[in-house]
């Protein structure tokens, strides 16, 4: 088991500009504008939180796990990693994370890929891209499936092996932890709340998170 | 060489790009000539490229995170766009993407094409696009890429570092292709590979008709997930 460090916010919920709930299973897409704090609480605990950040004034610049985890040498996402885009840029920075370790290399789940890792008959069971697609078409603007990029899993552990092995072990999660971001530009953020139920990455059980926005830091907005 | 399956063969330029449609039932060889050449590749299901290679499915369904003989590519639709046939490395590198423009000044300065002529120092995400847009692609579909003959070991808590001499001399991996493949290569530098000079190598491409994919092959069997992927993609024919 590796080391992971935590690190907790000193922001108050009680001064967020914006709360919400995103009830299992659904999606939730928002705009985050430049300076402001970003929080993801795992309510119940060992929930993934399947998650795309893409520049607001192009969306042709997208979250890359693959810029992510080469421009910090490392494969795990904790406080004072960089989100970067395709195009370079740095799209938001974890500031703080009392959960100590998120992937993006598991990607999100979908109707195809239950199909293949589970049983051609799991089609019809609700997946992440699905709902990464409702949200997009949703939200208009041109977006669609060319849109939904190889994503963040917050709160889920999937650790590589020094021998080239990937494997799913049991969340490092529990309730009421959080990871925390500051938008270094403006983004849109797009998050899936996992309904998987074939793996234990929700602990075979889907469970409500909780979005929190402050505008900067210790000064709530009137 | 004049094996009689080999349709054509072509060298593929230090730093340059190619792109080609793999029919199904085709192989691509890929000979690292000198050793130690790095390919990036990107892989779309030609008649709807939106259906692309998905670095997530193509690790979790295999429970892998290093490509080699044995393995497959899948797309993000459940099925398998080029399946690794054969292979005498052992390791290609799924994870670390590609270089850009930044990346590669950098590391190795500036060479224009003012002054160097056909020897201006390109970087992989540029040489993706400009291929994808050949084909009518753009910045939304770039996605992750596979970079073959390259290695990085991970340690347990995640480091990454590149994994100097992975591939010899002469060192081939060959992709069968299980759907019509468009197949966007470029022999652009590992983006992790710490040698100060810019020094990418060419590599030799080899197409042939491949042999039907029997119940007994090596890929369909190597998990059980990729026997449904084989059915799946088997459906898409029909």
């Amino acid at each position: 088991m590796s080391t992971t460090q935590t690190v907790e916010s000193k922001l108050i919920p009680a001064e967020a500009i914006y709360r919400h709930v995103i009830p299992a299973g659904e999606p939730w897409i928002h705009e985050i504008r430049r300076g402001q704090y970003f929080r993801i609480v795992d309510l119940h605990g060992n929930q993934a939180v399947d998650t795309l950040f893409y520049d607001a004034h192009n969306y042709g610049s997208r979250y890359s796990a693959q810029d992510t985890i080469r421009s910090q040498a490392n494969l795990y996402l904790t406080t004072g990693t960089q989100l970067m885009s395709t195009a370079g840029a740095v799209l938001l920075t974890i500031v703080a994370d009392t959960c100590g370790r998120h992937d993006t290399l598991g990607g999100a789940c979908a109707n195809e890929s239950n199909m293949v890792r589970y049983a051609i008959e799991k089609r019809h069971m609700h997946a992440c891209r699905s709902s990464f697609l409702k949200a997009l078409v949703g939200w208009g603007r041109g977006m669609d499936k060319r849109d939904i990029a190889n994503n963040i899993n917050f709160f889920m552990n999937v650790p590589v092996t020094p021998e080239g092995k990937l494997t799913f072990e049991d969340g490092i999660s529990q309730a009421g932890r959080y990871v925390e971001m500051r938008a270094d530009m403006d983004v849109l953020a797009l998050i899936s709340n996992c309904p998987q139920l074939n793996n234990p990455c929700n602990a075979y059980n889907p469970t409500p998170v909780e979005v929190l926005i402050w505008d900067f830091w210790g000064a709530p907005e009137n | 060489m004049n094996h009689p399956s080999i349709l054509w063969e072509e060298t593929v330029h230090p730093g340059a790009s190619w792109s080609h449609v793999l029919k199904r039932g085709t192989a691509l060889r890929i000979t690292d000539i000198e050793g130690g050449a790095n390919v990036g590749a990107l892989f779309y299901n030609f008649e709807c490229p939106v259906e692309r290679y998905n670095m997530p499915d193509t690790l979790k369904a295999q429970h892998i995170a290093r490509l080699a003989k044995g393995f497959v590519l899948y797309s993000d639709m459940g099925r398998i766009l080029c399946s690794v046939v054969d292979d005498s490395v052992g390791w290609h590198d799924p994870l670390a993407g590609c270089s850009n423009a930044a990346l590669v000044k950098s590391k190795y300065g500036e060479a224009r094409y003012q002054e160097s002529r056909n020897e201006y120092y390109k970087n992989g995400r540029d040489s993706f696009l400009v291929e994808l847009g050949k084909w009518g692609l753009g910045p939304r579909d770039l996605t992750s890429n596979v970079n073959f003959f390259s290695r990085v070991d991970v340690t347990e808590h995640g480091a990454m570092s590149y994994h100097a001499g992975n591939s010899a001399p002469d060192s081939y991996v060959e992709l069968r292709a299980e759907m019509n493949v468009l197949t966007i290569l470029n022999t652009c530098q590992h983006p992790l590979d710490p040698n100060p000079e810019y020094a990418p190598k060419p590599v030799q491409l080899s197409i042939r008709r491949a042999a039907p994919v029997e119940a007994d092959d090596l890929c369909r069997l190597s998990r059980p997930e990729n026997a449904r992927g084989f059915t799946l993609t088997e459906r898409y024919f029909l």
